[in-house]
Order: C-alpha cells, then sequence, then structure tokens
C-alpha cells in the first residue's frame, strides 16, 4: 500500500488508462502546457503529446460539446471543466445532450464521456466561485454523477468510469487535493454506484459524501469521546443513488443526519431524508436533520465564508439533537 | 449524383417531389391530431438537402438542427421510418422516443436532428475532432438556421474548429427568418458568411433553391475540409411555410412569401429539366404520380405500426442495463 494524494490518485487514474486505451484523450483550459490548474495533469503534455491532451479555449459549451461529439465516434474524451461553478456554462450539453442522446435517439448513440470538475467553498473566492452545485446535476436521469472522497475511491472509481459507456459528472473537491490516503499498489477498480460504510458505529447514521466525509469523521471522533458511535455512510455516487447501505444502517440506528456542502434547499439531504421516511417511517426515532451550507451566497470575508460552511462542530450538535442528548 | 446526366437530375427532382409529399403528409397527420408537438417543415428548402447528400461520400458525415426530415430522408431515411418517427411509434428510427426534432440513424453517418438551437455546433465540432483524433478520412457537414449563428455555440465551435483545423462544413442555410425574426433584425452582419471571415474561415454563399448549385458547393467545401480545414457556406433559401404549425406569420408580408414561391425549387428544376430535355411534362406527372402513391404507402404503413411497449420507457437510459432506475419514491 502506498500513501497517496488525492490530486496523484486522479493524475494515476488517468495516465494508467490513457497509457492502456488511445481512444482516450483529455481536453479542458490550460490542462497541457500549464499543467492542470490544480496540477492534476503535470506532465501529461510532455508524454502524450498535444494530440491527446489538448488545450482549449476558455469556452465550456464547446469544450462539452465537442468532447460529447468526439465520444458518439467511438473515443473516449475527459474533459476538464476548472471549477463546476463554469460548468453552469456547459449545462445545456451537459443535461440537454449528453445525459439524453442514448436514451432519446432510441439507444443508437453512446456517450463515453467524462467530464472532471472540481467544486467546493471555503477558500475566500466569493460567491461565483464557490458554490457546490452537485445535487442539480444528480437531478437528471441519463447522467453518472461520482463524488468520491479518498485517493483510494478516486482513483478506483476515475479508472472504472474510464472502461464503461455512460456519460460522468466526475466530481473533485478543489480543498482535498492534497488529502492523503491509501491505495494498493497494484491495478484495482472501485465499483460505481456503491455507497461504503466509511466509519461503523450503532448509535446513529451520518450520510455524507466528498469533502464533509471527512467533516464527518472529525465530528465522529469528537462524538466518540462522548460515547456517541456514529456509522458513516459515504455516498460516492449521487446518481445512480445507492440507498441499501442507508437503510440498513438507519435500521439499526434508528436515527440520521445528512451533511453535504452544497445549499439545503432541494439538495441531496432532502433527498436521502426523503427516501428514509418512505423505506424507514417504523424505525425512526428521530426526524432526519439535514446539515448544509447554509442558504446564502458565499461572501469573500473568510469569518462570514466559514461560518455558512458546515464543520465538525455542527455536526455533532446535529448528532446530539437527534439522539435527544 | 454529380448532376452531369438526365437520371441524376431526375433523380434529384423525385427526391425534392418525394420531400415535398412527405411533408404535406406529415402536415395532414399533425391536423389530424396524429403528430404530437412541434412540427416544423421543409417545405422551400428541399433543394439545400438534396444538393448536399449528394455531394456527400460514404466518409462524409451530417448533422442538423430539428428541421430535419428533408436531410434524414436525403441520408437515406425511408419516408415510412420517417413518418413512424413522427407518429411515436416502435418503428421510428429512435423507437418513437425522438420525435420530429431528433430524427438520426448513425447506419446512414446521420447524426441527428437536435433540438435546441446551436447545439449541433459543438457536438458537429466534436463528431469532426473525433473523426480526426482516430485518424479517419471522414469529413463532417454541420448544417445550421441562420438564427443559430447569433448564439454562443456558434462563436465557440466555429473558433474552435479552425484553432484545431477541423475537416468540418458550416453549413448556414439562410431562409431569411429565425422563427419570425427577420435577419437583419437579429444579426448584426446580415450575410452571414461575413461572421466566418472573422474567424479566418474560407467561405463561400450559393443560392439554395438550385440542387446543382448546392451540390457543386458543397462539393468544393468538403474537399477544402478534408485537405485544409473548415469551410462556411451559406445557402440562400426561403421556408414556405411557417417556422413550424400553427405559426401565424405576422412577421412577413404574403406578398413576399408569394415572390419566393415564383421561384419554388421543384418548379424551377422542372423548368430546366424539360429545357435540357432531360424529360417531358408527361415524364415528370408520372415520377409525381408515382411518389404521390409511394408516400400514401408509407405513410400507411407508419400509421399501422404499433406503439413501442412500456418495456421502452426506461430502456436505453444507461448503456449500463444493471443500472436500476427508482420507479415509484
Amino acid at each position: 500500500m502506498a500513501q497517496i494524494t488525492i490530486r496523484e490518485a486522479i493524475s494515476q487514474a488517468l495516465w494508467e488508462e490513457m497509457e492502456a486505451n488511445e481512444k482516450i484523450f483529455i481536453m479542458g483550459e490550460e490542462i497541457g502546457v500549464w499543467g492542470g490548474t490544480y496540477a492534476v495533469t503535470r506532465g501529461f503534455y510532455d508524454h502524450f503529446g498535444a494530440d491527446r491532451v489538448r488545450d482549449t479555449p476558455i469556452a465550456e459549451g464547446v469544450i462539452a460539446g465537442a468532447a460529447i461529439g468526439a465520444a458518439l465516434t467511438g473515443c473516449r474524451p475527459v474533459a476538464e471543466i476548472m471549477t463546476i461553478n463554469f460548468a453552469l456554462l456547459a449545462m445545456d450539453m451537459i443535461v440537454n445532450h449528453a445525459a439524453k442522446l442514448r436514451y432519446m435517439f432510441g439507444g443508437q448513440f453512446s456517450v463515453p464521456l467524462i467530464v472532471r470538475t472540481p467544486g467546493g467553498g471555503g477558500r475566500q473566492l466569493g460567491a461565483t466561485h464557490s458554490q457546490t452545485l452537485d445535487a442539480i446535476f444528480a437531478h437528471f436521469p441519463g447522467l453518472r454523477v461520482l463524488a468520491p472522497a479518498t485517493p483510494y475511491d478516486c482513483k478506483g472509481m476515475l479508472k472504472a468510469a474510464l472502461r464503461q459507456d455512460d456519460p460522468v459528472l466526475f466530481i473533485e473537491n478543489a480543498t482535498l487535493y492534497q488529502k492523503r490516503g491509501e491505495v494498493p499498489d497494484g491495478e484495482f477498480l472501485v465499483p460505481l454506484g456503491k455507497s461504503d460504510i466509511k466509519r461503523s458505529g450503532k448509535d446513529v447514521t451520518i450520510v455524507t459524501y466528498s469533502k464533509m466525509l471527512h467533516v464527518c469523521l472529525d465530528a465522529a471522533k469528537q462524538l466518540a469521546k462522548q460515547g456517541i458511535e456514529a456509522e458513516i455512510v459515504d455516498l460516492r455516487t449521487l446518481r445512480p443513488l445507492d440507498m441499501e447501505p442507508v437503510f440498513e444502517s438507519f435500521k439499526k440506528t434508528n436515527r440520521a443526519v445528512v451533511v453535504e456542502e452544497g445549499y439545503p434547499t432541494f439538495g441531496v439531504g432532502a433527498e436521502i431524508a426523503a427516501r428514509i421516511q418512505a423505506e424507514c417511517f417504523d424505525y425512526m426515532d428521530a426526524p432526519v436533520r439535514r446539515i448544509a451550507q447554509l442558504d446564502v451566497n458565499l461572501p469573500y470575508n473568510r469569518t462570514l465564508e466559514q461560518a455558512a460552511i458546515p464543520n465538525a462542530d455542527t455536526v455533532v450538535k446535529a448528532v446530539k439533537e437527534v439522539m435527544y442528548v | 449524383m454529380n448532376f452531369r446526366s438526365k437520371q441524376d437530375y431526375l433523380e434529384a427532382y423525385s427526391q425534392m417531389v418525394t420531400i415535398r409529399r412527405l411533408e404535406e403528409k406529415c402536415a395532414e397527420f399533425y391536423q389530424q391530431g396524429k403528430i404530437g408537438g412541434f412540427l416544423h417543415l421543409y417545405i422551400g428548402q428541399e433543394a439545400v438537402a438534396v444538393g448536399i447528400s449528394a455531394a456527400m461520400s460514404e466518409h462524409d458525415h451530417l448533422i442538423t438542427a430539428y428541421r430535419d426530415h428533408g436531410v434524414a430522408y436525403t441520408q437515406g431515411m425511408e419516408p415510412k421510418v420517417i413518418f413512424a418517427e413522427l407518429l411515436g411509434k416502435a418503428t421510428g428510427c429512435s423507437k418513437g422516443k425522438g420525435g420530429s426534432m431528433h430524427l438520426a440513424d448513425t447506419r446512414l453517418n446521420f447524426w441527428g436532428g437536435h433540438a435546441i438551437v446551436g447545439a449541433q455546433l459543438p457536438l458537429g465540432a466534436g463528431l469532426a475532432l473525433g473523426f480526426k483524433y482516430q485518424k479517419k478520412p471522414d469529413a463532417v457537414v454541420c448544417m445550421m438556421g441562420d438564427g443559430a449563428t447569433n448564439i454562443g455555440y456558434f462563436h465557440e465551435a466555429v473558433n474552435l474548429s479552425k484553432v484545431w483545423n477541423l475537416p468540418i462544413v458550416w453549413l448556414c442555410e439562410n431562409n431569411q427568418y429565425g422563427m419570425g425574426t427577420a435577419v437583419e433584425r437579429a444579426s448584426a452582419v446580415s450575410e452571414i458568411r461575413r461572421k466566418a471571415e472573422g474567424y479566418g474561415i474560407t467561405n463561400d454563399r450559393c443560392n439554395g433553391m438550385n440542387p446543382a448549385e448546392v451540390y457543386k458547393a458543397v462539393k468544393r467545401a468538403l474537399k477544402h475540409a478534408r485537405e485544409e480545414g473548415p469551410f462556411f457556406l451559406e445557402a440562400m433559401t426561403y421556408r414556405f411555410h411557417g417556422h413550424s404549425m400553427g405559426d401565424p406569420e405576422r412577421y412577413r408580408d404574403p406578398s413576399e412569401i408569394r415572390k419566393w414561391r415564383e421561384d419554388d425549387p421543384i418548379g424551377d428544376w422542372r423548368q430546366i429539366i424539360i429545357e435540357k430535355g432531360f424529360g417531358t411534362e408527361p415524364e415528370l406527372n408520372q415520377i409525381d404520380d408515382q411518389i404521390m402513391a409511394e408516400i400514401a404507402v408509407a405513410a400507411q404503413w407508419a400509421d399501422e405500426s404499433p406503439e413501442p411497449g412500456m418495456d421502452e420507457l426506461f430502456a436505453d437510459l444507461y448503456a449500463d442495463d444493471s443500472i436500476v432506475v427508482s420507479r415509484e419514491f
């Protein structure tokens, strides 16, 4: 086992799959000569060349659209959108085309496309550059929306994504690239669309994903000191959503807190809470609590911004509320 | 088809008349309530589709917008399959799940049929990129209306095609109106091809009411696309009907429509055939009758085709059929 960062995990996944499959090429703003704004693709341009590592104009619509078109011809493009905030400019291509072409044309078209994009707040980038927009993309049938949180999951899921034929939005978190974790030395894949128990516990279920997984793991440590054992379910994939581990855990603990970094209204927490109450009504000992970013645009000021983003203390407080302690 | 023989002239005539009769039958189905949603007819613009497909080889691919029945046919889709898709039948090209605006058949190098204005431009650039990346000799013709040249996609895609030197022909069917807004009311330059000049792209304008002229221009454009890079072609044409069925047409004077109808591409082409001695009135009338009968048979076949089964509702949502989509919440 090696200790690597999430940046290295994603980079290795791309590198290994590009070495193995010539149909894969990557395209996006500053991914080539610059080496990627988050340095994920550093060294790729020199190794793979300009044909497979394609610097694009700043034009998200055609980045996504041309990647879709190339995917239709049998290529496996990986389009990088510099941040998920800019993916709004590619929203029509992702939603109206990538997600719909196979279905709408009766199965004639295949879109083996990956769109990689980082989101997340907390870096004083102001309201337009700090969003967590995962939930809106998870809204659409036809897409796979992945948002892994560990080097192991990032590497294994990205590699798996590059070997299947459905369009994928691979959401990274801009503050997690330095996060370290263990990965096996050899080849491995992580199945897509499977939630994962990241911590076992008997008292309360915490459902989360992406950066908030780490916040919840911190919260669980604090809670353990107070005698509360939290079970943490990492969704890893938002669509298709794997609820079985959530239901199983909830039926054991009878209470849940859902933690996400995005906006609360119509968010991931709303979906999870609704599904829990429908499936586990007889097992409920407390209302499901939703923890999310406060329902406001993120400000530039550091103190105000931090006040709007969930942290371990927020999670601890919510857990105690559903535990009635 | 290279428009050098009598046979080619008659074939072009036959194709244009087939599109016209097909579209008229679509209008009838629509008025009967058998075709739902929107219906955008190609009547008046037939020569463009006929000229384009005639100029294309097996290595050429076509992508277009929602006014797609005409090119679907000239790319080789049978009228009965077009009717079936419009009627929402299982025998349609997209199993009745796409409808009028989403015709496609990848076996015919026909990539749709896209209903978001301008979206086919980035997709078309991507097709060209995909073929070029795979070192195939293929080129792409991407059709658009004049209205689509005002949207951001146009500028992003046309720019990229030049930056990456993609094998693509941008083909603007300038039918003078984007829905009900005249070109000069919507576009800063009404000679659309001048927009391509800003991106350093070789361009041309042709008479879109004559299939031989379209053929010649597209032939040259495709050669350029394959050997040198993107080409922009503006075909001047006119739609005789509204933007879609139910268009009140308050935006244009009936006399303008009458004037263009005097240059009906089918009527003009008929004259040319007769003048060249390639056919006589009775011979052409016989072709007309035959097409009328064929369209009636195709329409009946489609009308009598089965609806898609309920198993089609969730089919083809994902390539991975192990994905179980929740059906109850």
